[in-house]
């Protein structure tokens, strides 16, 4: 298991980047290192966003679009500019097409209820697939019980990537909306995005992406893509919690009611009704998350200063490292295809040992930080025959050192649990050991 | 976090590989299955109760992580022969203590899953025509 010469070293970003983020350096689990590898439910963040995060509360906060006065003039101008940036990030023509949510979850349901409640009837299709997250399926079927349109699921291959000749014939001009993962979060297949947009425009349907695997990791562009909705989280990419994008086509976005009522999205108020606002406050009811929102332009600054060609490489490196030594474990089994097809994440499962046994003793034993579950896919582990996986999910600060630790705690994991023929004796035959003695430092969870 | 004790106690793994009544009880009078959401452990239990509320007979099966597993095995193991009411005195507390080494608040919900599977089975009587 020492096969870190089949690594690609020269894809690796500089290991110095890691003192950027304080928590990977910060005792954790008293004495061990941590090894962080849940990025794909939660990223940590670089001093540059805690900083911005600290300055704002300490040097610029109020509410935004209220006041005349210095403090909410310039909390304004730091949202507004951040809105610029995310559309930069993105590829979006326009800043108003960026509406900021309180996550992924929330800009998914935001088109669901204001455009799907408006635009479905019975008889429509909504599109989605059998690898998705649970808010972008959950959504869909509250919307498709409450208008009457059918929803429809894209099968995988046996591989794990998204079965294109099934998609191809379960579009038909029908099908109203395409929502789908840009990367799955269980798989890490990285799916055809161009490709299901364009022949999803061929029959006239609209698609909404779930960009929240992709954005951190690959570079984004709406307007090459043809996007219609793209759904993000600020916390998956460096940023605070709290806050999310959704980008929506303007000519989509000005067709649809507002969804929150509220403060901020209107025009006009009078007893008897209301004028909405523009584009974005439309979509923007009540005070937003306005310091999440600003503190994403650190995020992004940071994420453009390593480059995000140079983030995708550094984590295939990694990626291609874990997947060839995975493959070598007997009795270990890979969700997802090849690595050519997948990025950033390996999610993994034992016959024997239950997802659970992993986390716990990778955590206690070698601090490494890994999901185990359903990761929210609860029907791609149902259609796998499993109730729960193991994910190990890298970013930009991961090491191949960290991933030799996976490796290790894995096997850890298997001898500990092997079958070895134990019989249950009566309780009192249990000695406990004693405190101090080699057996009970043995017993010990680090 | 880190927890002075072994997690995976010798009992613990004795129970897992080698468990208590698991398995199915076709005379079954009571039953009642339920899962994690968390992490979609699944316990079943099915009981034997005679009319004066003893537990004549109990077993277990399911799916799950050791703690789900091994501690409906000792939960089983513990409760043969003992009563209804037994099984209503015996709080969540008492089955943390029965398992042994400290847990922390998720994987709590594992070792007390058979818990409450049990505790909800005693008001489960099984139907006839649903007996498997």
């Amino acid at each position: 298991m020492s096969a870190l010469a089949s690594i690609d070293a020269s894809a690796l970003l500089p290991e110095s980047l890691r003192a950027d983020f304080p928590i990977l350096n910060d005792d954790v689990l008293d004495g061990h290192p941590l090894v962080f590898l849940d990025n794909a439910a939660s990223t940590q963040r670089p001093r540059q966003v805690i900083d911005m995060i600290a300055r704002v509360y300490e040097h610029d906060y109020a509410n935004v679009h209220r006041g005349i006065h210095t403090l909410s003039e310039r909390s304004t101008e730091q949202y507004e500019e951040a809105r610029e940036k995310v559309a930069r990030f993105i590829g979006a023509a326009n800043s108003h097409e960026v509406i900021f949510t309180q996550g992924t979850t929330g800009s998914i349901n935001l088109v669901a209820r204001s455009w799907g409640e408006t635009n479905l009837r019975p008889g429509d299709e909504i599109l989605t697939t059998v690898m998705e997250h649970h808010s972008n399926l959950v959504p869909w079927q509250q919307v498709a019980a409450k208008t009457g349109a059918t929803l429809k699921h894209v099968p995988i291959t046996e591989d794990g990537r998204l079965d294109m000749d099934a998609f191809a014939k379960l579009l038909s001009d029908r099908t109203k909306l395409v929502a789908v993962t840009s990367v799955s979060n269980t798989l890490g297949t990285v799916n055809p995005i161009a490709e299901i947009i364009a022949q999803a425009h061929a029959v006239g349907a609209l698609v909404l992406v779930d960009a929240a695997q992709s954005v951190p990791h690959m570079v984004t562009d709406v307007a090459a893509w043809d996007c219609d909705f793209l759904a993000f989280s600020g916390h998956k990419m460096l940023g605070p919690s709290g806050v999310g994008i959704l980008y929506g086509k303007e000519a989509l976005l000005d067709a649809m009611p507002p969804f929150l009522g509220g403060g901020s999205m209107i025009n006009e108020v009078r007893l008897d009704g209301f004028t909405p606002a523009e584009l974005p406050a439309k979509f923007e009811a009540g005070t937003p998350p306005i310091v999440p929102a600003i503190a994403m332009s650190a995020a992004i600054d940071y994420l453009q200063a390593v480059g995000l060609d140079a983030i995708h490489r550094h984590e295939q490196a990694l990626v291609d490292y874990a997947y060839e030594q995975l493959s070598q474990i007997e009795g270990l089994r890979i969700l997802g295809p090849a690595p050519e097809f997948r990025t950033s994440l390996v999610s993994f499962a034992f016959e024997k040992i239950h997802a659970h046994e992993f986390a716990q003793v990778l955590n206690d034993r070698f601090g490494v930080a890994v999901r185990a579950g359903h990761h929210c896919t609860q029907p791609l582990h149902r259609l796998l025959g499993l109730s729960a996986s193991t994910r190990a999910s890298f970013y930009l600060y991961n090491r191949p050192e960290e991933v030799d630790r996976l490796l290790e705690g894995i096997a850890a994991v298997q001898a500990m649990f092997a079958p070895r023929g134990r019989k249950r004796r009566s309780q009192q035959q249990y000695p406990t050991p004693k405190v101090g003695s080699e057996d009970h430092r043995n017993r010990i969870v680090r | 976090m880190p927890s002075e004790e072994e997690l995976y106690q010798d009992h613990i793994l004795d129970h897992y590989e080698d468990p208590f009544h698991r398995g199915t009880l076709p005379a079954a009078t009571h039953a009642h299955e339920d899962k994690n959401p968390l992490c979609g452990d699944v316990v079943r239990i099915e009981l034997q109760l005679d009319e004066a509320g003893k537990i004549v007979d109990a077993y277990f099966n399911g799916e799950g992580c050791v703690i789900s597993q091994a501690s409906a095995s000792m939960l089983l193991e513990k409760l043969q022969g003992k009563t209804v009411d037994d099984i209503k005195q015996f709080s969540a507390a008492d089955m943390l203590e029965l398992y042994g080494p400290r847990l922390t608040p998720n994987r709590q919900k594992c070792c007390l899953l058979s818990w409450k599977v049990l505790q909800s089975a005693v008001h489960a009587p099984v139907e006839r025509s649903d007996k498997t």
